[in-house]
């Protein structure tokens, strides 16, 4: 109850645009994502931050999904189970299914900061989008330059540079789907 | 790219959005599958000579409000199903009242004919072909309602798509209806929701193919 008193404000003004709540939310969504895929994949600790950052690139894209009536927690469990399951799936992992799901405060009963080194690099999958869509990436990220910089120093107009990294963050999201 | 990177980069990315951006996709599909149904239909078949007399009959509106009312529903479910962690509730209710409701009728139908009227009024003249029709005019709107869903984020991939194939063959029923001479409910109830049940399926089959996301 706490945490959706505390999540929900921060992912409200964040579909409203205010990038320092929406930050917020993210960070302590992935600490509770990464307790709960610790716990779930106690077998396999290397494949737990490449699960996490999947998990949190699937729930800024799908961030439109979310209705303001829903708990926050209901929805972003939904979302971590469905990738939990689709992971799953892709690595044939036996036997996984059948342990229980269900629950939505499982994801939010614990809470982990302490971050591994990711096993997958975004960053070299990142080199295989077209320019339109890595430079803004790149320069947005890496040199952490406004968009109204990215814009000047990459050509683009400042509205290219904004859908050029709406579709790259997709296209990664797809990308990922390809190589697992 | 560290987590706490990959953090920065998709808050760099809040955008604004639309909190009904899912029920906007939903209608332009619906409206686009639906055109399309129509050209299809005025291509393939044409529209029945006898239309405009037609009007004058009860069952001719029956049949159009029949297939409007189960495509409400479809949508009721659907934009349901897009969302992570949204229950149902009573859209189920609501998809299936349209055929409880017509085999009800069908059923009394059936009831009052003399034995000898039974099977003509479920075959009526168009058995044959009637459910691989709605089918085929279904095809627009199947495309566009499983692109509607690729924008969003079911996680019962079987069940949306069968409900977007359900959508479609409603949809289909609809434009096919300007053409179908039938007017007996047991043949309704039978044939179109024939009809109906081919994209339906074909849905359920493709969902986890392409809604992956």
């Amino acid at each position: 109850m706490e945490t959706e008193q505390r999540l929900r404000p921060l992912l409200l003004q964040g579909l409203e645009g205010d990038t320092d709540a929406y930050q917020r939310f993210l960070k302590e969504l992935s600490a509770h994502l990464r307790a709960f895929l610790r716990r779930r994949l106690a077998q396999r600790p290397d494949e737990v931050e490449d699960l996490v950052q999947e998990t949190l690139l699937a729930v800024h894209n799908q961030r439109h999904t979310y209705r303001h009536d829903l708990p926050v927690t209901a929805w972003a469990h939904a979302i971590a189970r469905y990738k939990f399951i689709d992971w799953l799936r892709a690595h044939a992992v036996k036997g996984a299914l059948d342990v229980p799901l269900d629950d939505a405060t499982e994801l939010f009963s614990s809470s982990d900061s302490e971050a591994a080194e990711a096993r997958r690099d975004l960053g070299q999958l990142l080199q295989t989008l077209p320019d339109r869509q890595r430079l803004p990436i790149v320069h947005v990220k890496l040199e952490g330059l406004s968009v109204v910089e990215t814009a000047r120093i990459t050509g683009l107009s400042e509205s290219a540079v904004k859908i050029g990294v709406h579709r790259g963050l997709k296209a990664l999201a797809a990308r990922i789907r390809g190589t697992t | 790219m560290k987590t706490d990177e990959l953090i920065g980069l998709l808050a760099q990315d809040a955008e604004p959005v639309a909190p009904h951006a899912i029920e906007q996709r939903f209608a332009m599909a619906t409206l686009a599958g639906l055109a399309g149904g129509l050209v299809l239909m005025l291509v393939l078949f044409g529209v029945r000579p006898g239309l405009v007399q037609d009007m004058g009959l009860s069952m001719f509106w029956g049949k159009l409000l029949f297939a409007a009312l189960l495509a409400v529903g479809c949508v009721a479910v659907l934009r349901r199903l897009a969302r992570p962690g949204m229950g149902l509730g009573y859209s189920l209710l609501l998809l299936a009242l349209p055929p409880l409701v017509l085999w009800g009728l069908a059923a009394v139908a059936l009831g009052q004919a003399g034995p000898a009227e039974r099977l003509g009024l479920v075959l009526g003249s168009t058995w044959r072909t009637c459910a691989f029709n709605i089918a085929a005019l279904s095809l627009p709107a199947f495309v566009a309602c499983l692109w509607a869903l690729r924008g969003a984020a079911p996680t019962r991939l079987a069940w949306a798509g069968a409900g977007a194939g359900l959508l479609a063959g409603a949809l289909g029923a609809l434009a096919y209806a300007l053409h179908c001479p039938e007017m007996a409910t047991p043949f309704l109830a039978v044939w179109y929701l024939a009809g109906m049940a081919l994209p339906t399926l074909a849905g359920a089959w493709l969902g986890p193919r392409v809604l992956r996301w």
